[in-house]
Formats: C-alpha cells, structure tokens, sequence
C-alpha cells in the first residue's frame, strides 16, 4: 500500500539527478569488457562452477513422480473415461454395444447447423465446409481425435478456470498469488510442459489433456475475475435488494451478467486447447498434430500442407463459432409455440441425425467416407514446392544470405561475445532508469540464476534470435500500422489478415518457412516473424487510432504537413502503445522459439525439444523457464518504459 | 404529524477511511470538519437524522458528493453504515442478521437504480418476476404476480422482451415493476429519472405520482433535481457534505429556507405552484363577499383573481372562516420576491 502511495506520488518531486541512460550503458560496457579481457571468467562463466540445478530438478520429478504414483494414476484413469466416450461418440463407435459412431454426415451437417445457430448463414456454410474438408481429404479420424481431446478438455479446464478466478474474487490475497503465477504459466512455452507431465503421466492422450491445463486455465480465470469486477454496480445492489443469498446472487446475477467475457474466456480456452493438443504430439498425442509432426519431420510438404490446413481450419471454426455465441444476443420469441419452432436449429439436427443414422445402415458410405471417396491435394502441392525450390529459391537466397550476414551473423556473434556481467548490468542499469532497484534487480536475479544453471550460451541465442525476429517484425509491422490507421480500406483488409493469422495454430508456420527458406537461423526467424508481427502492426493501429482528434486537428490548423503530422504528432502520442505492441510481439517471438526447434536450432528451444524423449526433465524445464525469464524481463522493463511515457504524456 | 414514522433514521455516520469506527470513536461521535481533513478520513454521511412517515414521499436533495446515495445505500444496508440506528418497525436494521436482512428485503422493500440495474440475459417478465424468483415462489405465482406489475407500469406485450430491446424510459418502467413485484411497503428510488431525457422523465414523473396515488407506498427518493424535488415530493430534506441542512415541506423551504445554500436551490423554484395562498395572507380583516380564496390554493391559482381585482379579497379556511386577506401588492411581492427582479 505505502510502496504504491510512493511510486504514484513520485512525479510529483523532482526527481533525483541520474546519469543519462546512454551515458551508463557505456560505461558498463567498457568497464565490462575491459575486466572480461583482464579475468576471462567475467566473460564466459565457466562451466565447472555452474550448479546442477538441472539434475537435481530432475531427480526430484523421479522422487516425485514415484511418490505421486497412485495420484497420477488415478487421475490418469478418471480422465481417460470422457476421453474413451467422446472418441467413441466422434470416430470410434462402441465395438461392445455394435454400435457405430456419429455418421460423418450428421456431424458435418451439425457444424453447418451450429454454425447457423451461432452466427447465421455465413457461419454455416464456413463451418459446414471446414467439416466437408476432413472428410474429403481423407483426415476425419485424426481430426477426430485431435477434437475429442478438445471437447474433454475444454469444459474441464474452463471450469476449473472459473473456479480459480471466482476464488481470486473473493480473495485478495489469492489474486496476488495467481496473478504471479499465471505470468509466468503464460510466460513459459507450451512445450516446456511437457516434460513434467511426461514423466507425472507418461505418453499419450490423457498427459496432452494435462498439459493443455497449463495455459488454458490462466485466460480464463483471469476472464472470470475481470468479468465480475465489470458487472455494473446497479445490477449487483438490484440483486441484493431482491433479497439474494450471496449463492443466488453469484449463479443468478454476477455469473450471467459477466457472461459476454467469461465467453471471451471460453474462447481463449478453445484455442489454447487447440494449440497445445497439437504440440502434445511430441509427447505421444495421436491425431491431426502427430501426423503434421510425421510430415513435416519427413519434408513431406504436400501432405504437411493438407493437414495444417484441417488443422487451421478447425482453429478458425472453433473461433468464430465462439466469437460468434458471444457476440450473439437473446431474441424474444412468440410465447406459447411448440418445441420445433422455439428450438428449430436442435430438431434439424436430431430429424439430420436420424435419416443419416438409418441411411448409414444401408450404405456404410453415410457412416464412414470410404477411402476410395477421398481426394488429395498433396501431390500438386508437392510439385509447386520443387517448383518454388528450384525457380524460386534462387531469388530467395540472395535475401536470406544477405539477412544472414547483415543482420544475424553480427547479431549472434555480439550476444555471444558479451561478457555477462555487461548484459547483467545494461539490463539493470534500463531498470534502475525506468522504475528502480527492484526492477534493476529482476533482470539480474533471473538471468543470473540461468548462467549458474549452466544456460548462458543457449540463453545468448535465444535473446539473439528474438532479437533479430523483433527488428524484423518492428521494420515490417509499424509502417503496415501506420498505413492501416491512415486508410480505412487498408484497416479492414490488415484486421482480417490479423484475425486469420492469430487463430493458426504456431505449427502450421514451420510449413511455408520450409519450403520457401530451408532451414537456418534466419528460417527461425522468418517463421518468428510470420507468427509475431501482428501485434506491433495491431497496436500501432490501435495507439494511431487513439490520438485525439483534437491534437490531429490542431496540427493541421498549425500548418504540419502529413509527415509532420505523422512524425511530431501521431507517432510520439501512440508510442507506449507501440511499445506495448513490441512488448507483445516479443512474447509471440518467444513462445515460437521452442517450435522453431522441429527445424534445427541451438537455442533454449532445442534444449526444451531435446529433452523430451530422454525425459530430462530438468533440462527442459529450466529451458522453458529461461524462455519464461527472457518474456517476463522484456514485459517489465518495456512496461516501466511505455508507463513513464505515458505518465510523461498524462495518460497513466 | 403524530402518527408512528415508517422508518427512522438516528445519528446515521458513513464515514470512508482505513479505520472508520476506530475514526469516530476517537472524535466522540462528533468529528468535525478539520478532525476529517486532518484525519484522512471522509464523512460520507454525517450525523443524519430523520423520519419517513407512512405513505409520504419523502425527497432526498442534493449534488453529486453530497451523500446523498450513500445515505440511501446505509439506510437499505447495501453499504453498512458505520454507526447509528435505521428504526424499521419497531427493529433496528443495524442489528439485523444478514438471513434476516435477506427475509426483509424479499417482502418489505423495493428499490429502484439510476442505471435500471436489469438482468441483461433476463426478459422483461423474468425481470419482474426475479425478486419472487428467489424468494422461492412457484413459477405460475411469480408470472402471475409479475404480468400484473406490468400491466401496471404499462408494458403489456413486452414481456418477451429482453433489456436491450428497450427504450430507458421502458427499461425503467421494467426496473419499477421490479422494485414493486414482492409488494414493498418501504420503496427506495435512487434518481430513478436522473439517465432519463427531460421529456421521458417528465412523463415518467408523472406516471410515479400516478402511481403513488394508488399505492400509496411510503417512499425514499433520492434526486440531484431541485425541480423534480418539488414537483414530487411531500417533503424535501437538502444534503450538503454529508448533513442534513434542511428538512422541510417544498413551501417552508421555500418560503423560509434555512440557510443561503438552500436559498441558492429554492431561487429559481416555481414560487407559483409552490406557495400557498394561506402562508402569503396578510392577517387583516377582510369582509367575506362573492369571491373568497382557499388558504391551500396556490398561489398561481389565485394569481390572475388577486391581480384582477381593485380591493383586497379575503382567505378562508377549509371551514369557510376568514384567516385574512391578500392584495395586489401581496401577490406580486410573492411571485417576484426582491431578489429576482
């Protein structure tokens, strides 16, 4: 309480004199480098004194995992029964009743109808052929799979979501602690889940579902909690005047009155759900991801191609299917009509469910799409990927070679060369400068425990691959911003490329990337970029868009050219909001670092990636926290900045 | 007035801070200004006291700051007040457990919200029948009970409606059948009209005095609009920083307000539709003839007659007995006291 008092009240006096920043990270670098050339240690730790953390992080999930045994087991076995009865809903059928599965016509059919209840005629057909698509190529049973896990998970994870966030509302205390831990769940990338679950759960299904919880629970409590404090007053005092019990008021007032962002939340949920069951399959998670995984580790592009279109596709379905139940609002109907008329959309699909049930006992083609039925469109893709690697690549290279040795090779070879106590010290002097000691203190606690760890090197080329994916994406999306917010036809096209691009799931990135670079550093980084632009261009849109009018209008009046305008005015008002689309845009970079390992990399993913099948279980962890340290240091310090110039500007 | 108040409010304290009790303890229940602003504490509600009779309208007056919702949210228990007593029936509410607190609000009180307060997800009929609802009644009883409060406000048909699909003044029509549905005897309306535009909240008024004449509920009403005040409103109490400065009928108010805050209020009341014609009289003698006005007429009733004639005419009581007599010049210094002209 008093530190808030302090830090709200500090603008107020004049501030302590400091150094200028630049001036400081100067020093520190030569002052650095000097000491590392006089005693090597200062410019490499050396790596007999780093401490094992790893394997006694390691040893203690053997102890534990031992120890928690019957626990995982039994929860193994409770959650391998929903599993069992979706898949046998969706694709397996009951072999012991001799009852087939939902024929693939019903289920089709019922994503049209779902989506036409959800969100109307465009919806239906959109979902009707995404569903038609799995069919015909011939995916239905992965994609299959890969759903049921995503019908179990979801309603578990949002329940528990809801129940951590309506704790946290009631509690002051647990709010504070989940929200810490949720930053760093979030910080930390889906894979590095795996390995604890791993070796808690073994392979397979169920360890997916677990490791899903992990990210799918953070949003939606998080949801919950904004959800309710946003109920309006007016409402909660009428539900308590009519005389509610606190349980009344929370089921019949808050929760359906916060319903609009507990589904944005749902939403989140879905999709994390979605993202993790496919990066599950490096742990043994059957469906659309294993096969991808098969595809791409085989080049196999065409195939690859097939199904990372399902995989979108199924990405894209689940959410506007869920954007468009929250968006939808209740119609009054005629009071006192019957059944099919008041609930059109669930007679259709029971009269669709029945004569495609009673056709597919006549024809099996109605229950299951005979194989002979399928298409595919691998081969083409194939020989358009031998086209574009043989004619394009020729083109192709010049900028990957000149981006190698202008951007990444100087890049890498200056994070490698910096001694640590340098990088140590600039990122607490940035702190020190920003906010103060605790925040100076941060980066140097985080970092520094990795170099004990023995991660310094892997640590280096993390930072150095983010850091170069970030130059690209700030080079390519500000200007894509600046043009969205200056042209409403710009704006729509980029929001829809935007949208479409942040439901696919980070897998499906590796693909073109492949095909179009091969592999090295700088494919890494293109498919950083692919996946991580869209906030700097989102966020520089959005802080354009919020500069008053009333400050565009006065520079006009004052005679500023566009330019001027653009430069004086509209850029210096947008840019905490810029720096909080880079903000993001590194978090997005970070989290495709353990994915750009499928393609070769050395970094800290690598290290999450390798450890898996040797169930290293340290090794992946503590590389999965580096990632976690690298996101949480960029969030705080790049937050402190963007705050100050906001606070500069009164704003905060 | 010597019947037994309705509710009775005595030495209400809602004072915001980080030890509000401890705060008034210190100050012997009696802080003032300086101990507030030295104490960093805030009075929200300062040493109020008063009585709601059955079946008045009793107006809470003040601007935004006053206090005056947070008294009408102490006085319901929404926000605990920090000391004092809220006598209701023979009880105080203070002392009231919350499972009793619940029973009360469930039969005995009715509330109405600035912003309406409505269930988004919730049509118009389950809206209404939402107090019932979780009192327990059985559905038919709680449709039926709720089809009649809208039929009453006046929004047959509309039940199936949701919210949304309203205009204000309906959504506040619903958000009244709301507050009225368990049958209240103490109805709380917290500027009701204030969201309204002026023409809706004008018709809107009129539909609450026409409501009242039927009920005849005993009522709290909290506004900001001196006018509203007055035109609603059996008596008036004006709230600055937290007090009470006044509590009085629109007439004394007017006629005799207390201090020159209330006076800045009561400046540009309509002093025609607020005046008697019994409190301007001049107590003199005046022969009854043909034409004789009622002490209660307002004053703008009697204007044009007063103005018309050349001799004073004479005032009489509801019995026909002379109470005195009032002229040209009478009338005119009532309408256009000196310091608006």
């Amino acid at each position: 309480m008093n530190g808030g008092g302090q830090a709200l009240a500090a603008p107020q006096f004049a501030p302590a004199p400091r150094l200028p920043l630049a001036t400081v990270v100067v020093a520190i670098i030569l002052l650095g480098a000097a000491a590392a050339w006089i005693w090597p240690p200062l410019q490499r730790w050396p790596a007999e004194w780093a401490i094992p953390f790893r394997d006694w992080v390691t040893q203690a999930f053997v102890w534990f995992s031992a120890a928690a045994k019957p626990v995982t087991r039994a929860l193994s076995w409770l959650l391998s029964w929903p599993l069992w009865l979706s898949e046998a809903l969706l694709f397996r059928g009951f072999p012991a009743l001799n009852l087939p599965p939902l024929p693939w016509v019903a289920i089709v059919g019922g994503t049209a109808i779902l989506g036409h209840w959800a969100g109307g005629r465009r919806l239906a057909i959109f979902c009707g052929l995404s569903a038609f698509y799995l069919a015909i190529f011939g995916l239905w049973q992965d994609a299959m799979q890969t759903l049921s896990i995503v019908l179990v998970t979801v309603p578990l994870a949002a329940a528990l979501g809801l129940a951590l966030g309506l704790w946290a509302t009631r509690n002051a205390r647990v709010e504070r602690v989940l929200n810490s831990v949720f930053d760093v769940m979030q910080a930390t990338p889906h894979m590095a889940y795996l390995g604890p679950v791993v070796i808690l759960f073994g392979f397979g299904q169920v360890p997916a579902m677990l490791a899903t919880f992990g990210f799918a629970l953070p949003p939606m409590a998080r949801c919950t909690i904004l959800g309710l404090r946003t109920v309006p007053q007016d409402v909660i005092e009428a539900g308590r005047m009519a005389g509610c019990t606190p349980r009344q008021l929370l089921w019949k007032v808050e929760i359906p009155a916060a319903e609009k962002t507990l589904m944005l939340g749902l939403n989140q949920v879905v999709m994390q759900t979605l993202a993790m069951v496919v990066i599950a399959s490096l742990v043994g998670a059957s469906g659309l991801g294993q096969k991808l995984l098969f595809s791409l580790q085989q080049l196999q592009i065409g195939k690859a191609v097939e199904q990372g279109v399902a995989i979108t596709l199924i990405a894209i379905v689940l959410d506007r299917l869920t954007q468009a139940y929250m968006r939808k609002v209740p119609e009054h109907s005629a009071p006192k009509t019957g059944f099919i008329v008041r609930h059109p959309h669930i007679s259709l699909f029971l009269l669709l469910l029945a004569a495609s049930g009673a056709a597919a006992g006549f024809f099996h083609a109605f229950a299951v799409l005979p194989k002979e039925l399928t298409l595919s469109y691998g081969g083409p893709i194939n020989s358009a990927v031998r086209w574009v690697s043989k004619e394009l690549f020729p083109y192709i290279k010049p900028l990957r070679d000149w981006l190698t040795v202008w951007l990444m090779l100087p890049l890498r070879n200056f994070y490698l060369w910096l001694p640590w106590p340098v990088m140590l010290g600039v990122l607490a002097a940035i702190g020190y400068h920003f906010s103060g000691w605790r925040l100076a203190l941060l980066p140097v606690c985080l970092f520094g425990f990795m170099m004990l760890a023995g991660f310094w090197e892997p640590l280096m080329l993390t930072i150095y691959l983010v850091t170069g994916a970030t130059i690209l994406c700030v080079l390519i999306g500000i200007p894509i911003g600046i043009w969205a917010a200056h042209s409403p036809r710009a704006a729509r096209v980029t929001r829809g490329v935007c949208d479409t691009l942040q439901t696919f799931p980070s897998f499906i990135y590796l693909i073109p990337v492949i095909m179009l670079f091969q592999t090295s550093d700088v494919s890494n980084v293109i498919a950083m970029l692919a996946y991580a632009t869209v906030p700097a261009i989102r966020f520089t849109y959005l802080g354009l868009l919020r500069v008053p009018a009333a400050t565009t209008e006065a520079a006009v009046a004052s005679g500023a050219t566009k330019w001027q305008r653009l430069r004086k005015v509209e850029l210096p008002i947008a840019f905490p909001e810029i720096l909080l689309g880079i903000n993001q845009t590194i978090m997005m970079a970070l989290a495709m670092v353990a994915i750009t390992a499928l393609i070769g990399s050395r970094d800290l993913g690598q290290e999450i990636y390798k450890a898996l099948p040797g169930a290293d279980t340290g090794r992946g962890l503590l590389a999965g926290l580096g990632i976690a340290f690298i996101g949480i240091t960029a969030d705080r310090l790049i937050g402190a900045w963007a705050m100050q110039r906001k606070r500069l500007l009164g704003m905060a | 007035m010597t019947e037994q108040p309705k509710i009775s409010c005595r030495h209400l304290w809602k004072v915001f801070g980080s030890d509000p009790a401890g705060f008034l303890a210190r100050h012997a229940h009696a802080p003032t200004s300086e101990n507030f602003a030295a104490g960093r504490h805030i009075g929200a509600v300062r040493d109020v006291s008063f009585d709601v009779y059955p079946g008045e309208i009793l107006i809470v007056m003040g601007l935004s700051g006053s206090g005056k919702s947070t008294l009408i949210r102490a006085i319901t228990r929404l926000n605990d007040p920090t000391s004092g007593e809220i006598i209701f029936e023979g009880k105080d509410l203070l002392k009231a457990s919350s499972a009793e607190l619940i029973e009360i609000r469930r039969h005995k009180m009715g509330m109405v919200f600035q912003h309406f307060g409505l269930l988004p997800h919730r049509t118009v009929l389950s809206n209404v029948a939402f107090p019932l609802e979780v009192r327990g009644a059985a559905r038919e009883e709680r449709d039926a009970r709720a089809r009649e409060m809208i039929r009453l406000v006046g929004l047959e048909g509309r039940e199936n409606y949701f919210p949304r699909e309203l205009s204000g003044g309906q959504q506040q029509r619903v958000g009244i059948a709301r507050s009225l549905a368990v049958g209240p005897d103490v109805w709380f309306l917290d500027e009701p009209f204030s969201a309204l535009d002026p023409l809706i909240r004008r018709e809107m008024q009129d539909e609450f005095l026409r409501l009242q004449k039927l009920l005849r509920k005993t009522i709290v009403f909290i506004t900001h609009d001196f006018d509203e005040a007055i035109r609603l409103g059996d008596r008036i109490g004006i709230m600055k920083d937290g007090k009470l400065v006044q509590l009085a009928t629109p007439e004394v108010m007017v006629s005799s307000p207390a201090d020159d805050y209330v006076r800045e209020f009561t400046r540009n009341a309509p002093r025609d539709r607020v005046l008697t014609v019994g409190s301007i009289a001049l107590p003199v003698p005046a022969p009854l003839n043909g034409v004789n006005i009622l002490a209660s007429a307002k004053i703008g009733e009697a204007a044009p007659i007063v103005l018309a004639s050349e001799k004073p005419i004479a005032v009489i009581d509801a019995e026909g007995r002379s109470i005195g007599a009032i002229d040209r010049a009478a009338m005119i210094r009532a309408l256009y006291p000196e310091e608006r002209t």
